[in-house]
């Protein structure tokens, strides 16, 4: 039976929204009363008992609460009810590098740093050394971190973070700095934390990165605590369901932003259709069409349409442009039109997708049309249900051989 | 003696133990390092400022409107321009203490949202590197009143003014805590504030001698010098002024008042603080 690191009971949140944009004394004492104010609950009701020696991903979308969550246990914010408690000694990571004086060295912003972090003088002499390497500054330690490049300020705030070694840490969304050396060196300080046995608790909504760095999660929705457990499970819930809500994120792109090209043809929408309906959604395995409407105002000949998908994290999955040779198309005539793109089996897993579109013309260095993120989609989990990534394989076990 | 030792060390541990003390002293010492590192000149600035003052007072009031100066009793010194100096300089903490230290919250918004430590070190932080100026203003101070004719005899007054200058630190912290605390609440604290420093100045008698009040007080029948007496500002200058223009101890009266008013800001700054420092973040 292992016992909690982290219980939150019974925690509400509001905050006052203003009506006025300043607030004055003035006008306080001239209105004879407070400012006039909306009430929002960020956090409704939360019961959460966090384990000891486990790394929790709080998960939600914007405005869901969890940073909210994170500062009322980082002490930042004070719920309005309910309380939370923790064991040990607690340090958060909302941010690296705070509170470093860009005019004091290196050195004397370690030292600044691990004070405002919770450090002794004693325990900062004897880490020194220690957090200077992990960032590998230590030629630059004595000049002022305002010569510091962005990279080499970052490393240095996170090495003095990662250096605080609470037992139990907050973490939000920080774990993405520096080049890929110092990434896998931050991952292996957080499997050195696991295997000590101290607590994580990390908010990202970087849900494949929650995946495999999580043994338990709770999702949030609006204020609320929607579910909490293994990590797989609460993570696949959150998956399917976080995107089933009709929010700002998905599909509400109606008119196109930012058409680059020569502007012979515009794009004017894309469409996401399975079984000939159009849907804001799709489910790993459908088959997928993508329509894309456009107005062609002068004639373009030998046209070329291309389609990639985007994955919320900016990387492009996969493209098409149509071929002169595979599939020519006839010359475009001034009107509207469409032209369909056909994915009989969607390879890909669940997650936040955008189209991005353009139309060519072969033998012409500069495109035509061209938008970005035109439409943006979630996939949920169908078939098959692999376990990481982007894509699925339809790949299989066999031949296992023991002794 | 051993016991003297073992409370030094333990004084001494203490300091690299704590956390608290540890970011204390690291936040004024940023302040502080952050002074110097700003200008090519450094802190020469922070002394150049008084002496500016001191030079269009002494010239407006001291030959323009030909105040008199008062004689310093012990001194012997009739001198309008050390009389402003030993009045200007002192007042500097008073005004630049208030106006630094009510922005320690609202300046330090991107810290407070991040962080969690206990929040009265900020302005703690920043008055104590402020009180750490003034105190090499005192020393430049002094030495020049021993240079203008009071010789070494000024040294023998130093120890005075140590009380005087943590009262008046308490002092400038406890009106601080309240400000900070109420500029995170309504921003227009900092041009009514500086409407009042003005006033403050010239309730101080910092730079007309309380002889004129008198005047007034006889000329108008109303009790300007009561309001001179009750006011901190000038109970405060004076006392500076009974060290180093004089060269007299403050009279216990004025040791009363200045305790009195050094006690209940900070009892007033703390329990405002107490109350409001766990709910400012979401405001700022």
């Amino acid at each position: 039976m292992t016992s909690s690191a982290v219980v939150v009971s019974d925690v509400s949140k509001s905050f006052r929204i203003y009506r006025d944009r300043q607030r004055s004394l003035k006008a306080t004492v001239i209105k004879g009363g407070r400012a006039r104010y909306d009430e929002f609950w960020a956090l409704k009701d939360i019961d959460l008992e966090i384990q000891q020696g486990k790394t929790f991903g709080l998960l939600g979308n914007n405005g869901s609460g969890k940073s909210t969550l994170l500062k009322c246990m980082a002490q930042i914010l004070r719920p309005n009810k309910g309380s939370i408690t923790h064991v040990g000694r607690m340090a958060a990571m909302l941010e690296v590098g705070s509170g470093f004086h860009p005019d004091l060295s290196g050195r004397d912003n370690v030292y600044l740093n691990g004070a405002i972090l919770g450090m002794s003088k004693a325990e900062i002499d004897g880490k020194f050394d220690s957090i200077v390497d992990f960032s590998g500054v230590s030629d630059f330690i004595d000049q002022p971190v305002k010569n510091y490049s962005s990279g080499m300020y970052v490393r240095l705030g996170f090495a003095v973070s990662i250096h605080v070694e609470p037992d139990v840490l907050l973490v939000d969304e920080v774990l993405a700095v520096g080049d890929m050396a110092f990434q896998e060196k931050c991952t292996e300080k957080f499997a050195e934390f696991h295997r000590e046995g101290r607590t994580v608790v990390v908010v990202s909504h970087a849900v494949d990165q929650m995946r495999s760095f999580c043994d338990d999660a709770g999702w949030l929705r609006k204020g609320e605590l929607m579910g909490v457990g293994p990590a797989q499970d609460v993570i696949n819930e959150y998956a399917d369901q976080a995107h089933n809500t009709p929010g700002a994120e998905v599909g509400d792109e109606t008119h196109l932003k930012g058409h680059v090209g020569s502007g012979e043809v515009t794009i004017d929408r894309f469409e996401l259709l399975t079984d000939g309906h159009e849907v804001d959604h799709v489910r790993t395995g459908d088959a997928v069409t993508i329509r894309m409407h456009f107005t062609c105002h002068k004639p373009v000949e030998k046209p070329q349409f291309g389609f990639e998908l985007e994955h919320d994290s900016g990387f492009v999955v996969w493209g098409h442009i149509s071929d002169e040779k595979d599939y020519p198309f006839p010359t475009l005539t001034p009107g509207t039109g469409a032209v369909d793109l056909v994915i009989p089996s969607l390879p890909l897993r669940p997650g936040v997708f955008s189209i991005n579109g353009g139309i060519a013309a072969v033998g012409r260095a500069r495109g035509v049309e061209q938008v970005l993120r035109a439409l943006t989609f979630s996939v949920r989990g169908g078939e098959p249900h692999e376990t990481s990534g982007v894509a699925v394989m339809h790949s299989r076990f066999e031949n296992l051989v023991q002794g | 003696m051993a016991l003297d030792r073992a409370r030094t060390s333990s004084l001494r541990e203490s300091l690299v133990k704590n956390p608290t003390l540890n970011l204390l002293a690291n936040l004024t010492l940023r302040e502080i390092k952050g002074q110097y590192k700003k200008s090519v000149l450094g802190r020469a600035w922070s002394l150049l400022n008084p002496l500016a003052n001191i030079a269009v007072y002494s010239l407006v009031f001291g030959i323009l409107v030909r105040a008199e100066p008062p004689l310093g009793t012990n001194s012997g010194l009739k001198s309008f321009a050390l009389w402003i100096a030993c009045g200007i300089i002192p007042w500097g903490f008073l005004a630049t203490g208030t106006s630094v230290g009510r922005g320690a919250l609202t300046d330090n918004a991107a810290l407070l949202t991040k962080v969690y430590f206990p929040r009265f070190v900020l302005p703690t932080s920043t008055i104590l590197a402020l009180a750490s100026t003034f105190v090499t203003e005192l020393a430049a101070l002094t030495l020049f009143m021993g240079l203008a004719g009071a010789g070494p005899r000024v040294l023998l007054r130093l120890p005075v003014l140590i009380p005087i200058v943590i009262l008046n630190t308490a002092f400038v912290l406890g009106v601080s805590l309240v400000l900070s605390i109420g500029m995170v609440y309504f921003g227009d604290i900092q041009h009514i504030w500086g409407i009042f420093l003005q006033l403050w100045l010239y309730a101080s008698g910092i730079v007309l001698p309380l002889a004129y009040v008198q005047q007034a007080q006889d000329k108008y029948h109303f009790p300007f010098v009561m309001i001179f007496q009750l006011n901190p500002g000038y109970q405060f200058v004076e006392a500076y002024r009974n060290v180093l223009y004089d060269f007299a101890v403050p009279p216990l009266s004025r040791w009363l008042v200045m305790l009195v008013w050094a006690v209940v800001a900070m009892g007033i700054g703390a329990l405002v603080f107490r109350k409001f420092s766990a709910q400012i973040v979401e405001e700022l």
